[in-house]
């Protein structure tokens, strides 16, 4: 990380021309609990996805078939760089395919 | 230069001025003595002779925050106010400079209340000194014209985008009717004309503005504005420049009238100065080496220019027309006048007048009285003197 | 954000369903911090924040400015943009209430967004006009003399529908697709809108952080919150609740609630009631039925 960069470098009037720079910081640290998604249990219903705060949860386009045959056309997956471990994933879902284990350090 | 010549005040000629340039968007809420700004604008608008959007804020506060908003959304915009409204929106003030937003506002000076006093003085002019703002003080009527217009190509210049207030003298010059030269849209614009600014709220080109900046960071965006402020020097003497090429009248930022040669120079601001003039013109005739120096600029404060006038002076005598008590200045333009001599190491005696507090009128008795009481001072030294400043004009 | 913040999720949904053609007047308050700490920003549209009690203000500028620019051919006449003005309770129901009546008595267009966590959360949990009766804040602490906030929560809804606006409506993040309904409509129509939203606080409301949409919903449930809308001056319940649960059931589970006496919650359910029975008659319909006990 180089040097910060002084005022003659920097913006007029504090102003962020970069949208959505947020990125950059992730608050993945602040975790206590991380949540685990039983993607076998999971039924895609989205709930987890549409209450995330962060959001933290993606939706990819990846088919998965369960171990009982059921196939579905997405997953979704926990970012692991933004979850702040809430919980509201784990508790909103329907079919309790999320559970919050501890963070490891 | 073919502008028509019409009798108005100097609250019309403000608005003459903001409808010249083609301002976009106008909030302003009615105060005394600057209603009749407000007014006529409203009267341009209404008759298609100004084609702006007037919003009729409900406070001061939400009139300059409103035409914040609309200088961010890429709008020539214009506000004016007076004393207690002035004061309200003072803290929006200091966020318009450092988010470096080019608002142009006129302000009709006006003493601040307590007690409620709607005459002239410099007391809210003084107030929004420090808040980053170009401001410039006009003489008169035909000045507040000019130097509203000088205030748009000012403020938009991609070198300062600062907002720059312009004032004069409520009653005195606000309502006093004169005959003004007013510029006609296109020539206006020519000598101010329009740009898009490099930072502007478009969904195009998404952007954030009015961060919060921990101690890492505001440190730097403060100097940025200081920085800008003073490089705003040379922005304005090239608008002022400019303006008397197009339309004849040459505007400095201090004027200097009969200062070579003199024993004693007085400093005034606003319409104080017309009447010292006539004072010092006469004195002169009857031998008294007294001359004058009306500043047109007050911020950034034109150490420069001012100190060509008083380097031959023996005695300096500044009229202050606002009072900041407890302060070692007590009349806050002595301050800035005082530290260019010193800074100069020009060691002669300063005094200091508060005159003309809520609209008292300022005579040439008055500045008969300054002149006499600052000439006893003639080779004397600052620290010779034992009260800097004296009251003129007020009941004992 | 804190973990599992109401507010970030209302924010979330409200930018999805606005979409990107917005330009965005913000209050100061927990959104406006903790999105734009410089140099960051978590905003993908033009986004500007003034001052606290000025989004309503600022709004109306950017508004007047992208009119007479429109008019002016500065900007093209069929671009898109909305301008939006987000607040919390703090700068839209006390400080910011005088910008707010100016900009919609004015009939400006533009869609005011207030997302409700009941106090001055960015300053650290201290009472608004908009904290309910018996809330536990910092500036009303429970203890002896006091017992928490002991007046009721300002019905900031009437004030904004007095003012004769097109669209007034409030949303709970439990109800999603209720919730995308409203702000599209609301963006939608001309003139002054406003969506009020109900924002859960993990820290101000003192409750474990995985239960904010638990308690959305059953601030539902028990009628604390009513998801209405009020279009041309017609009111419409959208979320009917035919048997209501117990205010218990709400208040049990936040720590700001934490003091209360059995008296003290019948108090506040007998506030409910008032209040249900009051929408119910103006709606012309039970639609927020009675409470039901269970066992």
């Amino acid at each position: 990380m180089g040097k910060a960069p002084g005022w003659r470098e920097l913006p007029r009037g504090a102003v962020i021309p970069e949208p959505g720079s947020s990125v950059r910081y992730k608050t993945y640290t602040w975790r206590v609990l991380r949540p685990v998604i039983d993607q076998e249990k999971c039924i895609r219903c989205r709930i987890c996805w549409t209450y995330c705060p962060e959001p933290a949860i993606i939706e990819v386009e990846e088919p998965y078939t369960t171990k009982t045959g059921r196939t579905y056309r997405v997953t979704y997956r926990i970012d692991y760089d933004y979850c702040k471990g809430c919980g509201i994933c784990a508790e909103e879902c329907p079919v309790k395919a999320i559970t919050m284990v501890e963070e490891v350090v | 230069m073919g502008g028509k010549v019409i009798p108005i005040s100097g609250n019309y000629a403000v608005a003459y001025a903001a409808k010249a340039v083609d301002v976009d968007v106008v909030a302003a809420y009615p105060i005394t003595p600057q209603t009749a700004v407000v007014e006529k604008l409203a009267e341009f608008v209404a008759n298609g002779e100004l084609d702006a959007e007037f919003i009729h804020v409900e406070s001061e506060h939400s009139a300059l925050s409103a035409v914040v908003g609309a200088s961010a959304a890429g709008a020539r915009v214009f506000t004016a106010t007076s004393a207690q409204g002035l004061l309200l929106m003072y803290e929006v003030m200091h966020i318009a400079s450092t988010m470096r937003l080019p608002v142009v506002m006129s302000i009709a000076t006006r003493a601040i209340s307590a007690p409620i006093n709607i005459w002239c003085d410099h007391s809210d002019f003084m107030a929004s000194s420090d808040t980053g703002w170009i401001m410039l003080m006009a003489l008169n009527a035909q000045e507040a014209h000019d130097l509203t217009v000088a205030a748009f190509r000012i403020a938009e210049d991609p070198e300062v985008e600062l907002p720059v207030a312009v004032g004069y003298d409520g009653f005195w010059v606000s309502h006093t009717v004169e005959p003004v030269e007013v510029l006609e849209k296109d020539e206006a614009l020519k000598y101010a004309p329009k740009r898009r600014r490099q930072y502007v709220l478009d969904p195009e080109r998404p952007l954030t503005m009015g961060s919060l900046a921990s101690p890492d960071w505001y440190f730097e965006f403060r100097v940025q504005l200081h920085d800008a402020v003073e490089r705003s020097r040379e922005v304005i003497l090239r608008a002022f420049d400019e303006f008397g090429k197009s339309f004849g009248r040459v505007y400095k930022p201090v004027d200097g009238y009969f200062t070579d040669n003199a024993d004693l120079v007085l400093i005034s601001m606003g319409s104080a100065s017309g009447t010292a003039l006539t004072y010092v013109e006469e004195a002169r005739k009857s031998g008294v080496r007294v001359g004058l120096v009306n500043i047109r600029q007050f911020r950034p404060f034109p150490e420069e220019e001012l100190y060509k006038h008083l380097e031959g002076a023996g005695v300096v005598a500044v009229v202050d027309r606002a009072l900041n008590p407890g302060s070692a200045f007590v009349g806050p333009l002595y301050s800035d006048v005082v530290l260019t001599l010193f800074k100069r190491g020009l060691d002669i005696p300063v005094l200091d007048f508060v005159v003309g507090l809520g609209g008292r009128a300022v005579t040439r008795r008055d500045f008969d009285e300054i002149t006499k009481r600052s000439l006893a001072y003639l080779g004397k030294r600052m620290k010779d003197i034992k009260q800097h400043y004296a009251f003129i004009g007020v009941r004992e | 954000m804190c973990q599992g913040c109401g507010a970030a999720i209302v924010m979330r949904h409200l930018l999805k369903a606005l979409g990107k053609d917005v330009i965005i007047a913000h209050a100061t308050g927990c959104v406006e911090v903790t999105t734009t700490p410089y140099p960051e920003t978590a905003w993908r549209v033009p986004w500007i924040h003034v001052a606290f009690e000025n989004a309503a203000a600022v709004a109306s500028g950017i508004e007047a400015a992208i009119k007479a620019l429109k008019r002016k051919g500065a900007i093209d006449c069929s671009k898109k943009v909305k301008v939006v003005a987000i607040g919390g309770d703090g700068g839209t129901v006390d400080i910011g209430l005088q910008a707010l009546s100016g900009m919609l008595e004015r009939g400006h267009n533009v869609l005011y967004v207030l997302y409700d966590n009941e106090a001055y959360m960015n300053t650290g949990i201290q009472r608004s006009g908009a904290t309910p009766m018996y809330a536990w804040t910092t500036t009303t602490p429970a203890g002896r003399v006091w017992r928490g906030e002991w007046r009721r929560k300002k019905d900031i809804v009437s004030i904004v529908r007095a003012h004769g606006v097109p669209y007034v409506a409030s949303v709970n993040l439990a109800y999603i697709t209720d919730f995308y309904a409203k702000v599209r409509k609301a963006a939608e129509i001309e003139g002054p809108t406003f969506i009020h939203a109900y924002s859960p606080c993990v820290p101000g409301w003192r409750y474990e952080p995985h239960l904010t949409v638990k308690i959305a919903k059953l601030a539902v449930q028990t009628g604390i919150w009513i998801n209405y809308e009020i279009e041309k001056g017609v009111l419409r319940v959208t979320t009917p609740v035919p048997k209501r649960l117990p205010v218990e059931e709400y208040l049990k589970l936040q720590g700001r609630f934490g003091h209360l006496t059995k008296e003290e919650i019948e108090a506040i359910q007998r506030i409910v009631d008032e209040d249900v029975e009051y929408i119910n008659k103006l709606v012309g319909a039970t639609v927020i039925g009675p409470v039901e006990r269970r066992g």
